[in-house]
Order: structure tokens, then C-alpha cells, then sequence
């Protein structure tokens, strides 16, 4: 795969322009865009159940990630709402029509592929014909839609060229172009950037939003990475052995995971488990105990739980201070813990802390501006001490 | 050269000399025949040649009496092979699509079908003979001949499609049931051409077996000889160069079909790829 653009990005017409031209496209485009809904979906292959009952409103003209490890559900997710599997049970809906019955071609939707599935045999322009040519769409109404899709890609000049022939980030655009093509309501990508190489996807994934933007149309894309669902994304949709952990802005799941899965599924969560020990009234929410074997006591806000049952909490790695550990430090405060240097790795803007509680063999990370590392640095084997606030200490209720 | 050839190793030379005596070994006859039809009418059934010309060859084609019946048993073979090549793509092409999906039983007719390939030819046109008089029916080539021949080309060009439709990738089909194209138009633009220098390749292989097919042929072709067991029957009773004037025409014949197949298959496969 040749990662040499030929056209700068500048010149792919993504951005809205000023001129008349912009709105039209939007208009013929996207003429109308629907939302997703799933209520109670259902799969089941054999007796393996690969989503146990899902359901997801995406607002229509929305940007939607299904995030979440290989196996979680989300392909299966988006191919039911493409139409390319059937649920065992429950309701597909774009817009207001329930789709379960329906053909791919007769959802609204269309599919950007894992591989793109460009067809080798044809050229660029007939690949992006394809879809209007299977519709019926008249050669002489035909040619001028395809014509606009490729300009709006900036694919202009490689309409006579096979898909072969193209770089990765080129056939990443005529799979989109050909799945605009059809004036989808609804565009399904699954995971459209991971054939792309590392500097070409941060490219891409701009492209991808404006063009999201640019066609108001809702987008649903399954991805593995959250840095990506994070830059791309309204909402995300994190997934975890065929359900649904959490549902949230990039901000909401970064900041509030709502479960130990997910918490640890972003990365750079410390997360500790024990038994809740008290739960107190604090204004709209609960300050909630939680007591660790060997680590001590943690502080932290949620909205319910139970005394005596079994609980986690997670502090994100750079909400942490670290002091050489002293004489005054009381192991009955609450959010501390004592532990050793292992490592110091410099990683740009950014240094990393490995560290491990000595007295369990639970392993931290702690990160910290490479500036203020410089400032206070820590040396390895050093033992030192962690403390958070309340507020940065957040409840995982599973 | 600017760098100096390494020192061939003896066994290059060892095995240069084998491969010289294999390609001595499979085409040496054949030119043998060539040369031995293109002899003048003193000619004669071995070495030395005595003279050179085409009266042979022109005699198979002006002379038929004399050689027996060629050019009707060249007809019937050649039709033959059309026949058995359409078949044996269509059948094949549909067993591959229907074999992309396990289903009930599927194994089962996978080797019932392969094992075909190793029951000894003899016996499967002995078996379909005692078959056709047992139901009371004529041999023929056209009917039992025409069946002997499928039950040899059918399971490879089964197998043929088997490998091919393996790696066929199934994100075409449904990227193009995607963008609205109904289960026929998939096949019709997408797999069709994706597949086509691969059928060309069945198709090529179907004619060439039910060509020169000899023992299945044998026992069941009826009345009229296909044009492997009428120059077996030749070669008893023909004494003049006018056989070896048949091996070279239908050889010359094979040639041309293959290079037909050939240029077929560079025209769509440069279809194709870029």
C-alpha cells in the first residue's frame, strides 16, 4: 500500500466553500437524513448469543462510534442495521420504518467495507456508477452524479484508473464516494481507517468529520480505537461481549467511565477493587466508601450502591500527585496509596510512571507533563506517595 | 555482466541434463510423427524419410476411403468436446456457487463426486455398457459416450472451482447487493467477470480431456468411433504415412484451441487487472 497522496488535502474540496456550489451539494446529497434506532436487537449464531438485546437511538444527522474490543458485537451491530445479517429478534428502525424485512438496497443505508470491496474489474467512475446503475438511474442522469461525487472526493483525475492502482487513502475515498453515491440516508463505515497507516488515519479521520459535517447526514462507524471514536464521534457506544457498557459524548466516557470494562478499555485508569463500607448522602449524589485489602480506603461520588457489596473505583492517571514518600504519610487517609517506582519512560510531551504497590503487587500508572516531571523528577526503585481528591475518584457500579 | 557468474554447482549440470532428456522424452515422438507425414506418396511407415511433400495430409482430407472414416469421427469428437466443455462449466460453476455454504450433506456428495476420479476407467465404461443394456438402450457417443466423458471431467473442474470460489472474497457480493444490485446482477457483473478467467481455464481443460479421452470411451461409444478409437483401430490396419498425416493435423488442431483458451485468458484477465 503506497501512502503518497497524489492531491493534498487542501484540494479534496472537503471544506464548505463559500461559493454557491457548497449548499447545492449538500442539498442533492443528502436530500434527508434519518435516524437509527434498535429496540431489543437480538443474534444468535447457533447457540452462541452475539448481542443479548441492544438498544441505541442515533439522532439522525449525528456521528455515531461503536467502540469496542474485537468479538464486543459491533460489526454484527452495524451489518444487522445494513441488512447484511438478520437479528434473531427485535427492531431495526431508520427513521420511522422498520427495516428488519427489508433488502440492504431498500434501508437508505450504505456500507463503506472493512477492505472497501472496490471492484477490480471496474474503473473508479463505474465503480461509483455501480450502485446508481443497479437502481435504474438513467445513463443521462447517471453521469453527472457520478461526476459531482468524484469532485467532491477529489477524484477527479483517477476516474479511468482500476482500484489497484490507487493508494490506500484513494481507495478509501472511492468506497466513500461509491456508497455516496446513492444518496444514502444513513452511512455505515466499519472500520474505515484501520487499512490506513498511522499518519495517513489521523488525515483521513479529519476528512472523515467534515465530510460528516459538510452531507449532515448520520454516520454510524465501528472502530477499535478510542482515539479514533474520540476525534470522530457525537456519541460513542462502547460495547463489551454483545452489550452495551456505556452510551456517552467522548467527553462523558473519557471523564465518567461507567464501568470497570469500559475504564479500563479507554486506558490510563487506575482502577481498585473492594467492598463498599458506607454510603452517605452528599447533595444529588452518594459519597460512597470503598475499602481494598492491603490498599486502604477510597472516597469517591456515585449515585447508588450498596454497603457490603463488592465495588471498584478509577482514578485516571494524570489526576494524581505524586510525593517522596515521608515519614507523615497515614495509611487510614482516604484516595492514597504508597508504591515503587518501576519505570520512567519519556515519551514526548508526556512521561510515563509505571509503579506497583508493593504490598499487593497491584500495578499503577501515573502520567505527568514531561515539563513537570523535569521540575520534581523521581527516581526508580524510589518509594513514593499517590494521592487524588474526591472529586477526580470515580465510582464503577460493575 | 560486470560481476563475475559464480561457479555453477555439478548438480546444475546433472540436472540440466534430466530436464534435456525429459523434454527429449515428451516431445521427440511427436516429432517423430510430424516429420514422417510430411513425406511424398513413396513414403513410408519408418525412418528414413524419402522424400518430402503434403500428399499425406491432403489425403486425409481428398482420400477418405483409404484411411477410413476421419473426418466424421473428427466431427463427432469435436462436437463431443463442445458438449461435454459446455456442461462441464455450467455444471461445475453452479456446484462451486452452491459449495460456498456448508449444507446438510455436503461432504458426503464432495467425495461421492471426487471418488469418481478414482475408480479405474475401465470399470466406469464397463458399468455404464452393462447400465445401457440392462435398461435396453443403445450405446452411442452422444448419449453413454457423453456420460462416460462428464464422470471424468466433472470432478475436476468441481475441484477446480472449489479453489477458485475459496478465495473469492465475499465482500464483493455484498458490497454489490450493498449498492442495490439483486442477487442475479451481483453474479452477472461482479462474480461473473471476477471468475471468467477461471472458467475459461475449466472450459479449456473440459474440451482437451473429452478429446483424447480413450478408455472410458472404449466400451460404450456404439456403432460410431470418436477420433481416439478410430486412430486405435487405424493403427491395425493402416499402413501408409496418412496416420502419422492424422496425428499431426489433430495435434495442430490442439495447438490452436489452446492458443484460442490463451488469448481468451489474457482477455480477461487484462479486463481485469490494470
Amino acid at each position: 500500500m503506497s501512502n503518497t497522496p497524489v492531491s493534498p488535502p487542501t484540494q479534496l474540496g472537503l471544506a464548505p466553500s463559500p461559493s454557491a456550489s457548497g449548499s447545492t451539494t449538500r442539498q442533492t446529497i443528502a436530500a434527508s437524513t434519518q435516524g437509527v434506532m434498535l429496540r431489543s436487537v437480538m443474534k444468535k449464531y447457533g447457540s452462541t448469543v452475539a448481542l443479548e438485546g441492544i438498544n441505541l437511538d442515533v439522532p439522525a444527522g449525528s456521528y455515531c462510534c461503536l467502540l469496542g474490543p474485537s468479538g464486543c458485537g459491533k460489526t454484527s451491530t452495524l451489518r444487522i442495521i445494513a441488512g447484511h445479517e438478520e437479528a434473531t429478534s427485535g427492531d431495526v428502525m431508520i427513521g420511522d420504518r422498520r427495516v428488519n424485512d427489508l433488502s440492504p438496497a431498500k434501508r437508505s443505508t450504505a456500507m463503506v467495507f472493512q477492505n472497501y470491496a472496490l471492484f477490480p474489474h471496474k474503473t473508479v467512475w463505474q465503480n461509483v456508477e455501480f450502485g446508481l446503475k443497479m437502481r435504474g438511474v438513467n445513463e443521462r442522469e447517471r453521469k453527472p452524479r457520478v461526476d459531482e461525487m468524484l469532485d467532491i472526493l477529489g477524484l477527479s483525475k483517477f476516474a479511468s484508473r482500476k482500484p489497484s492502482m490507487l493508494s490506500g487513502g484513494q481507495q478509501q475515498r472511492v468506497a466513500l464516494a461509491r456508497a455516496l453515491a446513492t444518496r444514502p440516508q444513513v452511512l455505515l463505515l466499519d472500520e474505515p481507517l484501520s487499512a490506513l497507516d498511522e499518519s495517513l488515519r489521523v488525515k483521513t479521520r479529519g476528512e472523515l468529520r467534515k465530510l460528516q459535517r459538510q452531507f449532515g447526514m448520520t454516520f454510524i462507524q465501528v472502530t477499535h480505537a478510542q482515539d479514533e471514536a474520540f476525534s470522530l464521534a457525537d456519541q460513542i457506544v462502547v460495547m463489551d461481549h454483545g452489550h452495551i457498557d456505556q452510551i456517552g459524548m467522548p467527553q462523558e466516557i473519557f471523564n465518567a467511565p461507567a464501568s470497570r470494562f469500559v475504564a479500563r478499555f479507554m486506558g490510563d485508569n487506575n482502577i481498585f477493587v473492594g467492598q463498599v463500607t458506607s454510603v452517605a448522602a452528599d447533595g444529588d449524589a452518594r459519597l460512597i466508601q470503598i475499602e481494598a485489602d492491603g490498599l486502604g480506603t477510597f472516597l469517591c461520588r456515585g449515585q447508588a450502591a450498596d454497603v457490603g457489596t463488592t465495588a471498584a473505583c478509577c482514578i485516571r492517571a494524570d489526576r494524581m500527585q505524586v510525593t517522596p514518600l515521608s515519614s507523615a504519610f497515614d495509611p487510614t487517609q482516604p484516595n492514597q496509596v504508597a508504591a515503587r517506582v518501576v519505570s520512567v519512560e519519556f515519551t514526548g510531551y508526556v512521561t510515563r510512571v509505571s509503579l506497583v504497590i508493593e504490598a499487593t503487587g497491584q500495578e499503577m500508572l501515573y502520567k505527568v507533563s514531561t515539563h513537570g516531571w523535569m521540575t520534581q523528577p523521581l527516581n526508580e526503585q524510589q518509594l513514593v506517595c499517590l494521592q487524588w481528591s474526591t472529586d477526580d475518584c470515580i465510582f464503577l457500579s460493575h | 555482466m560486470i560481476a563475475p557468474m559464480r561457479k555453477r554447482p555439478l548438480s546444475f549440470y546433472f540436472l540440466a541434463v534430466f530436464f534435456g532428456l525429459f523434454v527429449l522424452f515428451l516431445y521427440g515422438p511427436m516429432f517423430a510423427i510430424f516429420i514422417l507425414s510430411l513425406q511424398g506418396p513413396d513414403g513410408a511407415l519408418t525412418f528414413p524419410v524419402r522424400s518430402f511433400g503434403f500428399h499425406w495430409i491432403a489425403s486425409l482430407f481428398f482420400q477418405q476411403q483409404r484411411i477410413g472414416d476421419f473426418g466424421a469421427a473428427f466431427q463427432r469428437s469435436l462436437l463431443l468436446g463442445f458438449i461435454v466443455m459446455a456442461v462441464t462449466v455450467v455444471v461445475a460453476l453452479m456446484a462451486g456457487l452452491a459449495f460456498r455454504q456448508k449444507f446438510k450433506g455436503s461432504s458426503f456428495i464432495f467425495y461421492l463426486t471426487i471418488s469418481s476420479l478414482i475408480v479405474p476407467s475401465v470399470l466406469i465404461s464397463l458399468g455404464i455398457g452393462i447400465a445401457f443394456n440392462l435398461i435396453g438402450v443403445q450405446t452411442n457417443w452422444y448419449s453413454s459416450a457423453l456420460g462416460g466423458h462428464l464422470t471424468w471431467t466433472l470432478p475436476f473442474a468441481f475441484l477446480i472451482m472449489l479453489g477458485v470460489f475459496n478465495r473469492f472474497n465475499l465482500s464483493y457480493e455484498e458490497a454489490a447487493r450493498d449498492l442495490g444490485a439483486s442477487e442475479f446482477q451481483a453474479f452477472q457483473h461482479i462474480i461473473l467477470p471476477l471468475i471468467a478467467p477461471a472458467l475459461i481455464g475449466v472450459a479449456l481443460f473440459g474440451f482437451t480431456l473429452s478429446y483424447d479421452e480413450f478408455t472410458r470411451t472404449s466400451l460404450i461409444s456404439g456403432a460410431r468411433n470418436t477420433l481416439p478409437l478410430e486412430i486405435f483401430g487405424m493403427t491395425t490396419n493402416v499402413t501408409s504415412p496418412a496416420l502419422y498425416a492424422l496425428g499431426t493435423v489433430t495435434t495442430v488442431f490442439s495447438f490452436s484451441i489452446i492458443a484460442i483458451a490463451f488469448l481468451a485468458y489474457g482477455f480477461f484477465a487484462k479486463r481485469q487487472q490494470p
